[in-house]
Order: C-alpha cells, then sequence, then structure tokens
C-alpha cells in the first residue's frame, strides 16, 4: 500500500532519496543502521550537510531559512530521511524553541538566535522538568528573580536530553507566585556556559547517558532573553504543543526499523526455515505493520487538513501515543526475534570502531538495550497517561 | 496437590530472606555483579554451609535430596533479591544433568564436591542457529581411540568462564534436528581445544560462547548413554524453566512493592499519583498477573517431579508461558508508573527489569511454548 504520488512528488521525492544517498557520510549511516551511540559531531556534521543545501529546517518559512514545501512534500523528506539512516536532527533548537522565537521573540531574539539553530552552531535543550514537576509541570519552582536589567535563576532542572552538548537552554522559570501555578511562569533562554551552571549525568538503565540534571545556582541572566511577557510563559510552551507535531508519530523511523526487523526476522533461523516464515512471528510482524499504517494514514490525513489551512489540535496526542506505542512495539519484536543472543552485553560494541569479532550476529549487540532505551518513549514529551487525559478531556469533553 | 509451604520450605525461604537482606542492597549487588566472576565465591561457600547446594543432591551423595519445589523457593527467594550466584547454571542444570544421567560412579566423584561449593558446573547445550530447538545439535563428536574428539560452537552457556566443568551436548550420531544421536560429555574447561569468549550479560551476569576446536574427552566422559541424551537434555530445560519461572515469581513481587511504595511517596498535581484511579488499575493488573503466575508455577514445581513427561512438558511450558506475559506486564508497567525515574541506573528497579526480560528469552520463550503446549495431548 503505497502513497499515489503525483509526478512533481514523485519527481520531488527522487531529488531528496538521491541527495542524501550521495551527502551522507558512510560512517554515520553505518552507526544509525547498526544502532550504535551517536556523538555530538555526528549529529552536527550530518545538520551542517543538510543545512548547506538549504534543507535542514523545511518547515520553517522560507524569510528564516526555510522551504516552501507543501506539507505533503515535508512528510515525504521526513520518511526519505529515516529510510536512508540519517541521525534525527534535534527536535529541540529547531522544532521547539525556534517557532516559540518566531512567534513571540523580539527582533533582536529572531535575529541572533534563528540563524544560529539554522546552522547549527548551537545546541539547544529542553529545560521544563523539574524532580518535583513533571507530568504536573505548572508547579516548577526553578525561580527568576529580577535583579538591574538581568534574572538571577535558582533550581535545578532534570532528565534534560543531551544537555552535556548544549550551548543554549531553554526553560520555564517562576517569576511570580501569585495566583494559579500557570500564571507566573516565564519562558527564559539562558547560555549552557553561564557561571553557576553545573551538569550532572544520569545514566539510563540500558547503560547509556543521555539524560542530565542541570543545576541553576544564582545564575545570571539578562531579561533580554525572556522570550515575549513576564509570567506568560506558559502560554507560548502550549502554543509549542499545538505546532508541527505530525514529526512525533515518527512514521518514517518505524517503517525503517520494520524493514530492519524483516531483515532480521529473515536472517534468523526457526524451525525449518526462517523466522520471517514462523506463522506466528509473521502474524505479529503483520499486526505492526497494519499499526504503521493506520498511523501513517491518520498522519497523512492531518497533513492534508494542515494544506488545506486547518490547524491540527489533539491529534498530536494520539500520534504520540501510538506513535510510541508502534516504537516499543519494534523494539520488542526485534528483542524476541534474537532469542539467547539478547542476553550478550558488550558495552563497546554499543560504540563505532569496534573490531573484535562480534557475539552472535552483528545485528543483535544493540537490541536488548534499544529495547530496554525505548520504554522513555511512553514517558517522556508528556506520558501517556497524560496524552490520554488531554484526549479525554480536549476531544471527549468529559 | 499441595500449596501451601512446609515448614522446611518456610525455614528455607526465611534464611534466605535474612541472608539477601544482609548480602544483597543494590550497591553490593552492583559491585559483585562488575567483578572478575560475576558473583561471590564467599558467598558461594555460605550457601554450601546453609545446605543450599545440597538441597537437590540426592541424600545418597550427601545432599538433602530436596524436590523442584524446594529449589523453587530457593529460586524465589534469589530473584527477590537478585542473586548472581550461578545456582541455576551449576545446581538446577549442571546438577540437573549429573543426576538425571551419570553413573553412580560419576555421582560419587563428582556430587559432594558440588554440593560442598568445590565444583561449578556449567550447561551447554545451545547453539547459534539452534534457536530453542534441543534437538538441533550441529556440534559433533567424533570417536577417536578410546574417547572422542569434540568440534562445534555451543551459544551462550551462562557461567562458563568461572565453571570448572562444562557439560557438552554433541552429537554422536543422525543429522541436525534428529532427537536420537545426542550425546552429553563432562569436559574440563581448561582443556586444550575449548575456547571461551566470556562477556557481561546485559542482566548483570556472566555467560560464553563455547568453541570446541579438537577438545578430546575420554569415553569416562560420557552421561548416560551414547546417543540417548535428547529426553535427558529436555528434562534438565523444564526443570532449569521451572527456576527461572519462580525467580520471576520474586522479581515481579519486589516490582510490585516498589512500584506500589512509589505510587504512595510520588506526589503530582498536589496527591499522591496512585489517588489516579488509572494507575491503581495498572497496578491492579500486575498484582493479578503475578498471583496467577505464582500459583501456576508451583502447581507446575509439584507436578514435575511426579508426572510423565508430556504431562511434565505441558505443565513446564504453561508456567513458561504465564510467566512470559505478566512478566512482561509487570515489568513494562513498573517502569512507566516510576515515570523518568524508571528509566535511571540509580534504582535497583531496572536491574529487575532486565532479570525478568532475560528470562523471557532464556529456555525458550512465549511463542516456543505455547507452540509446545499446543502440541501436547491433555492428560
Ligand atoms: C529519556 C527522557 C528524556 C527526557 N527529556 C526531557 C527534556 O529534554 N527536557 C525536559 O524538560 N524533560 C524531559 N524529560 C522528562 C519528561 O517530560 C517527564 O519524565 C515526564 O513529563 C513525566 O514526569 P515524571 O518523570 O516526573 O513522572 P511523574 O509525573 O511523576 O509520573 C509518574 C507516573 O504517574 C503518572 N501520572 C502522573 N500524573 C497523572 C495523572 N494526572 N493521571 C494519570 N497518571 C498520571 C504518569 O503517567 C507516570 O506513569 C525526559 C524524560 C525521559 C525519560
Amino acid at each position: 500500500m503505497e502513497i499515489t504520488l503525483s509526478s512533481a512528488d514523485a519527481a520531488f521525492q527522487s531529488d531528496v532519496r538521491s541527495f542524501i544517498e550521495a551527502a551522507l557520510p558512510g560512517d554515520i549511516k553505518s552507526k544509525v543502521e547498526l544502532g550504535q551511540h551517536l556523538e555530538k559531531d555526528d549529529y552536527v556534521r550530518w545538520h551542517k550537510i543538510l543545512h548547506t543545501k538549504g534543507w535542514a529546517a523545511p518547515a520553517w518559512p522560507v524569510e528564516y531559512g526555510g522551504t516552501d514545501w507543501t506539507p505533503l512534500q515535508r512528510h515525504l523528506f521526513e520518511e526519505e530521511l529515516a529510510r536512508a539512516s540519517t541521525p534525527r536532527l534535534m527536535p529541540f533548537g529547531l522544532s521547539m524553541v525556534a517557532p516559540v522565537i518566531m512567534a513571540f521573540g523580539d527582533a533582536a531574539q529572531k535575529q541572533h538566535f534563528l540563524p544560529r539553530i539554522l546552522s547549527c552552531e548551537d545546541w539547544w535543550c529542553q529545560g521544563y522538568s523539574e524532580p518535583g514537576a513533571g507530568s504536573d509541570l505548572a508547579s516548577l519552582t526553578t525561580k527568576a528573580v529580577p535583579d538591574g536589567t538581568d534574572y538571577i535563576v535558582s533550581g535545578a532542572k532534570t532528565w534534560t536530553t543531551l544537555a552535556q552538548y548544549a550551548d543554549m537552554i531553554f526553560c520555564l522559570v517562576r517569576t511570580s507566585s501569585e495566583g494559579k501555578p500557570q500564571t507566573g511562569i516565564s519562558f527564559l533562554l539562558i547560555d549552557m556556559h553561564s557561571p553557576g551552571i553545573t551538569v550532572r549525568p544520569i545514566r539510563t538503565m540500558d547503560g547509556g547517558y543521555e539524560v542530565n540534571d542541570v543545576f541553576f545556582d544564582e545564575v545570571r541572566v539578562p531579561q533580554a532573553n525572556r522570550v515575549g511577557e513576564e509570567n506568560k510563559g506558559w502560554t507560548y510552551a502550549k502554543f509549542l504543543l499545538g505546532h508541527e507535531r505530525t514529526g512525533i508519530a515518527a512514521i518514517g523511523r518505524s517503517k525503517q526499523e520494520l524493514r530492519q526487523l524483516k531483515v532480521i526476522a529473515a536472517a534468523e533461523a526457526a524451525g525449518d526455515g526462517s523466522l520471517a516464515e514462523d506463522g506466528a512471528f509473521a502474524g505479529k510482524m503483520a499486526d505492526l505493520e497494519i499499526d504503521i499504517l493506520a498511523l501513517e494514514s491518520l498522519v497523512l490525513k492531518i497533513v492534508a487538513d494542515e494544506a488545506a489551512g486547518r490547524t491540527p489540535g489533539a491529534e498530536a496526542s494520539i500520534l504520540k501515543i501510538r506513535g510510541t506505542e508502534i516504537q516499543q512495539r519494534l523494539s520488542e519484536l526485534a528483542l524476541e526475534a534474537i532469542g539467547y543472543y539478547a542476553n550478550p552485553y558488550i558495552a563497546e560494541a554499543q560504540e563505532a570502531g569496534w573490531n573484535e569479532p562480534p557475539v552472535g550476529p552483528e545485528y543483535a549487540a544493540t537490541v536488548a538495550p534499544h529495547y530496554f532505551n525505548w520504554r522513555k518513549a511512553s514517558i517522556y514529551g508528556g506520558t501517556n497517561e497524560i496524552q490520554k487525559n488531554i484526549i479525554a478531556k480536549m476531544v471527549l469533553g468529559l | 496437590m499441595e500449596f501451601t509451604l512446609s515448614d522446611e520450605q518456610v525455614l528455607f525461604q526465611e534464611s534466605v530472606e535474612s541472608f539477601t537482606a544482609k548480602q544483597y542492597d543494590a550497591d553490593k549487588r552492583r559491585a559483585l555483579s562488575e567483578s572478575e566472576d560475576g558473583f561471590s565465591r564467599a558467598h558461594w561457600a555460605h550457601f554450601a554451609e546453609l545446605g543450599w547446594l545440597g538441597l537437590g543432591i540426592e541424600e545418597a551423595h550427601g545432599g538433602l535430596g530436596g524436590t523442584a519445589l524446594d529449589m523453587a523457593v530457593l529460586m524465589e527467594g534469589f530473584g527477590r533479591a537478585l542473586v548472581l550466584e550461578p545456582y541455576l547454571s551449576s545446581m538446577v542444570m549442571g546438577g540437573g544433568a549429573l543426576e538425571l544421567a551419570a553413573s553412580e560412579k560419576q555421582k560419587s566423584a563428582l556430587l559432594p564436591a558440588l554440593g560442598g561449593g568445590a565444583l561449578l558446573l556449567a550447561f551447554a547445550f545451545a547453539e547459534p542457529r539452534a534457536r530453542y530447538d534441543l534437538a538441533k545439535v550441529a556440534t559433533i563428536a567424533e570417536k577417536c581411540g578410546g574417547g572422542y574428539l569434540l568440534r562445534g560452537h555451543k551459544s551462550v552457556v551462562l557461567h562458563a568462564a568461572s565453571a570448572d566443568k562444562i557439560i557438552v551436548s554433541a552429537r554422536t550420531a543422525g543429522g541436525v534436528g534428529d532427537k536420537a544421536g545426542i550425546s552429553l560429555f563432562l569436559l574440563e574447561r581448561a582443556a586444550p581445544g575449548v575456547n571461551l569468549q566470556s562477556y557481561p550479560t546485559v542482566d548483570g551476569g556472566r555467560a560464553a560462547e563455547v568453541v570446541l576446536d579438537e577438545a578430546v574427552v575420554t569415553e569416562y566422559d560420557l552421561l548416560g548413554q551414547e546417543g540417548q541424551a535428547h529426553a535427558i537434555i529436555e528434562a534438565v530445560i523444564d526443570r532449569a524453566i521451572i527456576a527461572v519461572c519462580a525467580e520471576a515469581i520474586g522479581i515481579m513481587q519486589t516490582l510490585i512493592e516498589m512500584t506500589r511504595a512509589y505510587l504512595d511517596n510520588r506526589k503530582q498535581f498536589g496527591i499522591p499519583i496512585g489517588k489516579f484511579q488509572v494507575l491503581q488499575h495498572q497496578l491492579v493488573d500486575m498484582y493479578m498477573a503475578h498471583e496467577l503466575s505464582k500459583a501456576l508455577t508451583y502447581r507446575a514445581a509439584a507436578a514435575i517431579a511426579s508426572a510423565e513427561s508430556a504431562a511434565r512438558a505441558r505443565a513446564v511450558s504453561a508456567a513458561k508461558v504465564q510467566i512470559g506475559k505478566a512478566g512482561s506486564l509487570v515489568g513494562q508497567q513498573a517502569i512507566q508508573l516510576h515515570g523518568g525515574m524508571g528509566m535511571t541506573d540509580e534504582l535497583p528497579l531496572g536491574q529487575y527489569f532486565k532479570r525478568l526480560t532475560m528470562i523471557e528469552t532464556l529456555f525458550g520463550n512465549t511463542d516456543h511454548h505455547r507452540r509446545r503446549f499446543a502440541a501436547l495431548p491433555e492428560t
């Protein structure tokens, strides 16, 4: 069941495909295919290649360096990126803080930050969650107190993804304790190199290092780095939630992982044939493929709505729930496929350049850590329970 | 069917708990897991003193002559604390193979040392292309003089590197996939031609690829009758399944307790998250899955000592399927209900989750045992 494309879109797709094929460095491609850890430089190199081509931020308005592609073309582009095993473009700058700056930032902020996000000169991270404020984000307590033309920021953020690489962090901070908790929050852009900021690594159970505590000890931040009005930060953060969310379904990535799963299943022996021919396993792969098709259909519908000028609403929550369930299921079936070879854990084999003979098939080395790591998907970005609360309330009116 | 534990079993349970309470907090376990062997030989000696190692060994050879149920009680306690010592590989599988296949002479030579903690065994039955089929043995044992030459690759052999001897399945007749023609041999781990590639496992244990390159054994190292080992291996693996199911019961209970406590302590929106009904229901699902799994596992453990092989296989496969389904539910939900905290390596939670996940991959996964169960006649 392929999408039927107009000849213009088909030509677009093939242009994108051949560009990526030629431009993606082989060492990066191989790491992504084998599920090995990517270094900061891998992400940055690939981002810069796309930037040079003018494709780093297709969803941005042309005036800021985006493209005039249709929503469908943007979707096709995403799919080609995934299909070719490219590293994910980090969303924190490109699709999280940039739209907020475009909509609510002042001229100086736009001029300074947007080009640096586009070119990947600055690496951004997201400072929302705190030890005491996860699902209940509005209860956050990191505070910013005015001092001359600055704020003095104190408190702690947690689970901050890849803060160890970051030059900038966008934070929700408390500027008032009057009224409802939501009404005393401001949106600040903070230089990660400021005195008073400490980053503490948090190891995840898969052995990886991608999240951190970020501590603020009387950090001086110019008030010029506040986006929009004081105490209006919650509105800006919510604006972000409704913005360009089809990406979170990660359809392209899931389709690519399904292709890889099929390769694994065909290589694994079972009974007199391969695991791909095993009725029970083939049935489970088919179920998953159908789940992906259904989600893709919904994404395409939203894409068409967007093209017709309708802004998506709480569908984002459906995409997040289903998209992450699919990602987790993919990781589960891969684990199931490799049987006993799920057990070995060779830390070095999670990195590129390990030259010892592999234990079991080469594709097996990262499968169990990947499964453990992807339990995060139903937790980050608002847990799936919270997403269901949103649908219940906003869509079903319960 | 007896569902309550005997006085002796309760004593065992208490002695395991008091040992693990002292020796197995998260930091100690982590340090042990990162040590050379991946477990403590001092603990092992202590297990011997406590009689745990002799539990499954016949009284005639210095053991306590315990049942599969007794061993399940022990394994459940080990699961509660994620004990790292190689009880499964050395005692349940190694000791089980000796009990079922060895001659009296071999038993007298080996069992006292095994029960006394001086001898460690590993059981090498799986192969890279076999998946969970115990008859897919491609390793060859070729007759040669008064003994055999072994050639082949055994995969993911648990605790092979710390074992003194490895019990290996190899083919003396027939082709890959034939049940007939498989034999068991007792191999010195340090013998020439026995090559180990040892590695840590994701759950903090140890295993190795064992490559046999013309390893020599004598006719005295043959365990049981030549070519007749398939049924023995199947019986040993069935015992191992009961053992890991019992371990999983202990793990699930701990995960449920941890999650229960977290729902009480963690506050969001001004109240403990345990007040949210959707989370209550998830915890209830976990609780129910555990109760059902425990009942079925103990029933299967009681069945395997007495029943003939088809009934035993049905009971064991039923337990493994139940544990497989319950394990993924309990493990995944325990992480989910902890939110971000569930993902860290800083809580012991993740270690329990990982071990529980790996139990599903051992000795046949849910699909494998569902198929085995379906193919067996009701008894
Ligand atoms: C890998 C990873 C990366 C992350 N990256 C970032 C980042 O870069 N920046 C950032 O700011 N944050 C990040 N987060 C944090 C993430 O957004 C939070 O973990 C998430 O919002 C949940 O908060 P919590 O961890 O405090 O869990 P809690 O809110 O304590 O939730 C615990 C459990 O209670 C449930 N629950 C809570 N409230 C309700 C309710 N009202 N109804 C029903 N169930 C409820 C939750 O669903 C969950 O199951 C990341 C998290 C992870 C795991």
